[in-house]
């Protein structure tokens, strides 16, 4: 198990530097003239503008010396100052990640826990009717692309039902709770303000689910498919042999199985939550990456694109580290070795 | 107590398949006395386990049990819930061939012998009942039984792991045991300590076993009584001596010839020839008429009823005669 977990961990700072490098290239392979956003159309024409914008944001150097020079400043912590907000990307980003975490983690536990409900359900009653419901439900969120879902969401249940609030992480003219985790939901009840908490839980309640709806397919697929191979198992009927009641065979036995499996998804569910986000935070007016990441690549604003490639691969990165390591954790023939 | 513990008559297992019924049990009359050890022995496929599967109700969904089914006097069959949780594990314990696989991977031997004690004994303490595993392990002679306790199966080599198994059948003190192939999974050796833990089992608690096997080997030394199966029916019944030396049935003699001996060189490696028959679709007749080489006319259109013949329940035409038909005929 150590050494699994030192190997694990020894691949990490490549694996970084991967993701570095990557997010540069990214930024430099948009085929687009970044002078124009910076400068604006009208300044084109001015050599001497142009010349000191170059020379200020470093775009008339080489790309290996641009490289090095980005490299350096990473290392300082700096990712530059956004060509659109003028503010250092680095502020801007920490402004805007608790946002998109909180997104992320709501939908994931949507995802999860709806994904895992499903899956049991579905395969106690394999190829009934309601199983066939449950799986065309869970295949609808997976294959719908999250922008109509969400239009059609805010459409329904917004516009038309008024059951839920309007987009944005706050109703207008309401100041968020004082900083602490920067989730809303969590700073609102620390500061004791329960009603702002019930706010911000129901702006935070639609975005989640149109997310997590996205996600919940794969994972209940998988549960099904697990608990059904799970189910036919030996150890199953050992269980069931001992005299123990259906719902501890079912929970005890072949639900814990069938999670492992699962587990392994969970990394790629979050790059599906990622992805997501940008369309979701876009659609519900979510101050959060997502939405950055679409303002940056309207603008060509480099720094902030990179610095959105980077923040992307480092979630990536993680999430599966992650994984790995509760798989390990989870499975005794890999903990105890 | 004057009954038999367990008795089956015209136990019926039906499969329904996707194009048809797959009648793998098709009227089995058996008995087991309280104490006493029953072998049934038969090819792999003859109905053996389902049929001992099918008195707990541990069969797939698209299985039918039919017939009658008495335990201590009471019939089982079609019993759900509570009085059939109380059977399972708890009069009835059941071991299972393959100890690789009849064990959680992901549970320690102790938290899966714990379950089975708890299942029944829901009111005994967290220490009491792991006393008790610890008991339990030590029965079946599982060295450092204390250590064993926080094993995983992958831990432990098969003859533990069924060591294992064997002690959570055994976890609620069962009148019956029924032991499906328990030695079939493992090297020659080990199936030699697995079979002495369980004569030594009968001996100390009087346990009353079943035991399923293809090897009529292997009853030799355990069972006081063997019924062989062949497509779904007993065939033949006898004292285990009496199966060796003076059996009736053909099937039974081509088992035999199956065995390994030491005044034959080598052997016979398909002493029977051909294969079992399908069960969604058997022949009229004795269902063992393609293959037997005593078979005449009427096997082929009328089905043999089990009768005595000498000290054999047989169902054959041509007993007692078949047999030595058989060696006549220089086979
Ligand atoms: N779930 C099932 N569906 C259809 N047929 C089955 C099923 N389970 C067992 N059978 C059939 O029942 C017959 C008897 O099987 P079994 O009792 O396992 O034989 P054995 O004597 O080797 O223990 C076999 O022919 C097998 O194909
Ligand atoms: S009844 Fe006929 S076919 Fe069947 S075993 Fe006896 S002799 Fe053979
Ligand atoms: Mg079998």
């Amino acid at each position: 198990m150590k050494r699994y977990i030192l190997a694990r961990l020894a691949i990490v700072p490549f694996l970084l530097f991967g993701i570095v490098t990557v997010a540069f290239i990214i930024s430099r392979l948009i085929p687009a003239d970044p002078l124009t956003s910076i400068v604006g159309e009208r300044a084109m024409g001015n050599p001497e503008v142009i010349a000191a914008a170059k020379s200020k944001w470093g775009l008339d150097k080489s790309v290996p010396e641009q490289y090095w020079a980005y490299l350096s400043n990473l290392v300082r912590g700096d990712l530059g100052t956004s060509f659109r907000t003028k503010n250092s990307v680095v502020s801007d980003l920490a402004e805007r990640i608790p946002a998109t975490l909180e997104l992320a983690v709501t939908a994931m536990i949507i995802g999860g826990v709806g994904g895992v409900l499903l899956g049991k359900f579905s395969a106690r009653r394999k190829d009934r009717p309601a199983d066939h419901a449950a799986r065309v439900f869970a295949l609808v969120g997976s294959s719908l692309p999250v922008f109509w879902t969400g239009l059609a969401a805010l459409f329904l249940l917004y516009a038309r039902l008024g059951v839920f609030p309007g987009p944005g992480r706050l109703p207008s003219r309401v100041d968020p709770p004082p900083q602490v985790t920067g989730f809303y939901t969590i700073d609102a009840l620390l500061d004791g303000d329960v009603s702002l908490f019930w706010q911000c839980l129901a702006r935070l309640i639609l975005p989640a689910a149109v997310l997590g709806w996205a996600i919940m397919g794969s994972i209940s697929r998988l549960v099904r498919a697990s608990m059904l191979d799970e189910m036919h198992s030996d150890y199953v009927r050992t269980a069931r042999a001992k005299g123990l009641r259906e719902r501890a065979v079912m929970r005890g036995h072949v639900l814990r199985n069938a999670l492992l499996p699962v587990l392994t998804i969970v990394g790629f569910s979050f790059a599906t939550l990622l992805t997501g986000a940008v369309l979701t935070e876009t659609i519900f007016e979510w101050n959060g990456v997502g939405s950055y990441a679409v303002a940056a690549t309207r603008n060509l604003d480099y720094p902030a694109i990179n610095a959105v490639c980077l923040f992307g691969g480092v979630v990536f990165l993680l999430s599966n580290l992650a994984t790995d390591l509760l798989y390990a954790l989870a499975d005794p023939k890999v903990r105890l070795t | 107590m004057t009954g038999p513990l367990l008795s089956l008559s015209g136990l019926t297992v039906d499969f329904s398949v996707g194009d048809g019924v797959v009648h793998a049990v098709r009227g089995v009359d058996l008995d087991v006395n309280h104490g006493e050890v029953v072998g049934l022995v038969g090819e792999s496929g003859s109905g053996k386990s389902v049929t001992m599967l099918g008195l707990l109700g541990l069969l797939a969904p698209n299985a039918r049990v039919g017939g009658s089914a008495l335990f201590d006097g009471t019939e089982i069959l079609g019993l759900t819930g509570k009085p059939l949780r109380a059977l399972r594990g708890g009069r009835i314990g059941m071991i299972f061939q393959d100890p690789m696989t009849s064990l959680n991977p992901v549970l320690t031997i102790g938290r899966q012998l714990a379950e089975a004690i708890e299942a029944h004994q829901p009111t005994l303490t967290g220490k009491r009942v792991r006393a008790r595993v610890q008991e339990l392990l030590e029965m079946v002679s599982i060295p450092n039984a204390a250590e064993r306790i926080a094993a995983y199966p992958h831990e432990l080599s098969g003859g533990m792991r069924q060591r294992v198994v064997i002690a959570m059948a055994l976890a609620n003190e069962p009148e019956l045991l029924i032991a499906d192939e328990p030695t079939t999974a493992l090297d020659v050796t080990i199936q030699a300590q697995i079979l002495d833990v369980l004569a030594d089992l009968r001996q100390r608690t009087n346990t009353a076993m079943v035991i399923i096997t293809h090897d009529l080997g292997l009853v030799a030394g355990v069972a006081d009584r063997v019924n062989v199966m062949y497509a779904g029916r007993v065939v033949e019944r006898a004292e285990v001596d009496e199966i060796f030396h003076k059996h009736q049935h053909p099937y039974t003699a081509g088992l035999l010839r199956c065995l390994p001996r030491l005044d034959r060189r080598g052997i016979d490696l398909d002493p029977i020839g051909g294969a079992p028959p399908r069960l969604d679709r058997l022949p009229e007749g004795c269902a063992f008429a393609p293959r037997c080489r005593a078979a005449i006319d009427e096997c082929l259109v009328r089905d043999p009823m089990l009768r005595m013949v000498g000290a054999s329940v047989v169902a054959c035409h041509r007993a007692p005669d078949a047999v030595a038909s058989l060696t006549g005929a220089g086979a």
